[in-house]
């Protein structure tokens, strides 16, 4: 069997995909922070709290009402999207216009408050959620087993990227918005309602965070504490890929997916830092991120 | 009879010692500490329902001891040694504490029992793992009660290896408890004439493990070792399960696993699974009387750790009435020299390095079929005899041993 480095070529390749999947979560998550921070100017830490309850959601959602998988990767994003909205409208819009800091404690507080009342109510260990079963098996790719839901990660996390993107870039509803937080006057004097477009956009990126939430149920332990380490990596993924930058946070995510999946074979026991040493290099050369314009 | 006749002549003798040694308790308070991860991780396994077994034995107990108050003070060690640290610093140099108990991560139990040495305190851990807690890093500030990773690999990587499992391949969580594990088992698989093939370290805590399970099947181990513990080997179980590992031929080997997390999992994802514990709550009528207790008090059954702090608790309480002191030597010796016998251990023993010796058991998980509720989780293999189970004395590299 070839080698490279010491590894055979079909456990790379397997790993390889490995981060890509793991990439395209990333992705999803770092997309909904940089929509929010491109758009609102709102250092979003209540990210991985939302992302969480994505999860909880479906999950509590399945035990006491028996809604499926499918009813609940629209329900779910829905509901903590619609609790996003109210988050903005009753708290975020009162500090609109001050220090970034401003925004950090508050949304921080709000992430701390609604995993420990969580945790007060359904512990750490985790709960239950079986595996959709359309989803459950694989095929075997040759160098590794693949489980189809994996495959399903990664398109379904890929379209709603792309179509994120393209809304934001591409169509009139974005150019409203990208003017919206641009000059907030002269659009309302346009006849444009800028604070709900404002609500709109922090509910939508947070819904973001929701849907990875959905996805991440069946395969990962969901617990209320599951969004507390996956914002700090996803939070880095964003400041090197370039703060606000739509496309630079879908790319940047799988890129260092597939990094840390590297590291995670060729020496495990930096993978949990390797993501914030290349945060580092890019500050260091390029301060505004690898897609950020610079100032 | 004779046991009882035994309990009160060594209780008299040890009242006199104590009187010889002018005991007194400090304050007129016997204040103990409860330290433990009350909000990540390793949250459930002891937590905050720790504190409840704990106040259920001062409870138990009277309320107060040798005439003196029992109070209690808690905190969350947040899984962290330098927090711990600081935390037991001040409980120890500025309030007074006689006595802490819990603790969790072996890391934290390490950090901390240095700490109560210095100053002469008593710990009494009963959440931590690491066997290395009462060898290289033994003290003579401290018991280690509940289990550790001696008999964890003794009772399950033997069971697996003698039925066939011959090479393994290890994923450790990357911190002491998991070295530990990972050597203790590593012994035991070589003794037993197995291999250990490969070893992956991963950070602690992990939440995605499908590129190390990816590796471990690329290693065509017969058996993948999970040298972890908590939310890491809930999360390793379940992408073993997805991606295909026993249908493949290999077997998944749990070393640590608490109540919480096998129920966590539940019957259909678990089932088959052998793993090693000091305790279980459906034993015999005296652990059922006492969880049922427990389970009006927090409305979950207790694991090994719950039912350990209970009885730990218990034993100290009774050495401080027995001496009449809440000197840490005073209090340790009366409770060496006092067999354990309640719901929790039958003629368990806690031996100069600090190690409560116990009966361990080896079980394996119900199928749904078999379980008849949600906690209705084991079936107990084997009973593995105190003897069997922990380090022998004479291979200990405790400075309190003569070796």
């Amino acid at each position: 069997m070839s080698m490279i480095f010491g590894v055979p070529l079909a456990v790379l390749s397997g790993q390889l995909l490995i981060g890509i999947i793991n990439g395209a979560f990333y992705a999803l998550l770092s997309l909904g922070l940089a929509v929010i921070f491109g758009l609102l100017k709102i250092i979003n830490f209540a990210h991985g709290a939302m992302y969480m309850l994505g999860a909880m959601t479906t999950v509590l959602m399945f035990d006491y009402l028996g809604v499926n998988y499918w009813v609940a990767l629209l329900l779910a994003p829905l509901l903590v999207g619609a609790f996003g909205v109210a988050i903005e409208y009753f708290l975020l819009r009162r500090i609109a216009g001050q220090d970034h800091i401003y925004s950090l404690l508050l949304t921080f507080g709000i992430a701390l408050i609604i995993s420990g009342v969580l945790v007060n109510w359904f512990g750490v260990s985790g709960l239950r959620y079986a595996m959709p079963d359309m989803f459950k098996g694989g095929v075997n790719l040759g160098f590794m087993f693949m489980p189809y839901y994996r495959a399903w990660v990664i398109v379904a996390a890929l379209v709603v990227c792309f179509g994120t993107w393209f809304v934001i870039e591409k169509t009139k509803l974005g150019a409203y918005l990208r003017a919206g937080t641009e000059d907030s006057q002269l659009m309302q004097g346009f006849g444009i309602n800028v604070p709900l477009l404002i609500s709109l956009t922090y509910g939508f990126g947070v819904a973001l965070a929701a849907f990875a939430g959905v996805l991440a149920a069946p395969i990962y332990s969901v617990t209320p504490v599951m969004g507390s380490a996956t914002l700090i990596t996803v939070f880095a993924v964003v400041v090197i890929g370039g703060m606000g930058s739509i496309g630079g946070a879908i790319i940047t995510g799988i890129l260092m997916g597939v990094i840390e999946g590297l590291t995670k074979t060729f020496y495990p026991p930096a993978s949990s830092a390797v993501i914030f040493l290349v945060m580092v290099l890019v500050l260091m050369f390029r301060p505004s991120g690898l897609f950020g314009k610079e100032a | 009879m004779t046991m009882m006749k035994k309990l009160l002549t060594s209780a008299v003798a040890s009242a006199m010692m104590a009187s010889g040694a002018q005991a007194a308790i400090s304050n007129d308070t016997v204040k103990i500490g409860y330290l433990a991860d009350m909000s990540g991780t390793y949250r459930d396994l002891a937590g905050p329902n720790g504190l409840k077994a704990l106040e259920m034995a001062i409870a138990d107990f009277g309320g107060q001891v040798n005439g003196a108050k029992i109070e209690v003070v808690s905190a969350d060690d947040r899984n962290s040694p330098d927090t711990s640290s600081s935390t037991v610093r001040r409980w120890v140099e500025n309030e007074d504490v006689d006595l802490v108990a819990g603790m969790v991560a072996s890391s934290v139990s390490i950090a901390v029992s240095k700490i109560l040495e210095e100053n002469d305190r008593l710990g009494i851990i009963s959440g931590s793992a690491a066997s290395s807690i009462t060898n290289e890093h033994c003290t003579p500030n401290h018991i280690h009660y509940v289990y550790d990773t001696y008999p964890l690999a003794n009772g399950t990587a033997s069971a697996v290896v003698k039925e066939g499992g011959k090479t393994w391949y290890m994923l450790t969580a990357d911190y002491a408890f998991g070295h530990a594990l990972e050597g203790d088992v590593t012994r035991v698989v070589e003794a037993n004439g197995g291999e250990i093939v490969g070893t992956v370290r991963h950070p602690f805590p992990t939440q995605d493990f499908s590129s190390f399970i990816l590796q471990a099947q690329a290693s065509g181990a017969d058996v993948i070792g999970l040298a972890n513990a908590g939310a890491d080997t809930t999360n390793a179980i379940t992408t073993a399960s997805e991606f295909g590992v026993t249908q493949s031929g290999q077997t998944l080997a749990a070393l640590l696993l608490f109540l919480t997390d096998v129920h966590a999992l539940g019957a259909q994802t678990a089932q088959g699974i052998q793993l090693t514990t000091g305790w279980y709550w459906d034993m015999n009528d005296e652990t059922r009387e006492w969880s049922d207790r427990f389970m009006e008090e927090t409305g979950v059954r207790p694991t090994m750790v719950h039912a350990g702090i209970y009885s730990s608790t218990m034993q100290y309480l009774n050495a401080v009435d027995a001496t009449g002191s809440d000197d840490a030597q005073t209090v340790r010796k009366q409770m060496m020299d006092t067999p354990i016998n309640d719901m929790f251990a039958k003629n368990g023993k806690i031996r100069v390095d600090g190690r409560m010796v116990h009966d361990m058991y080896l079980a394996e998980v119900k199928t749904p079929a078999e379980s008849k509720n949600e906690w209705d989780l084991y079936k107990i293999l084997r009973t593995i005899p105190a003897e069997e189970s922990y380090r022998p004395l004479s291979e200990s590299k405790c400075k309190l041993v003569n070796n």
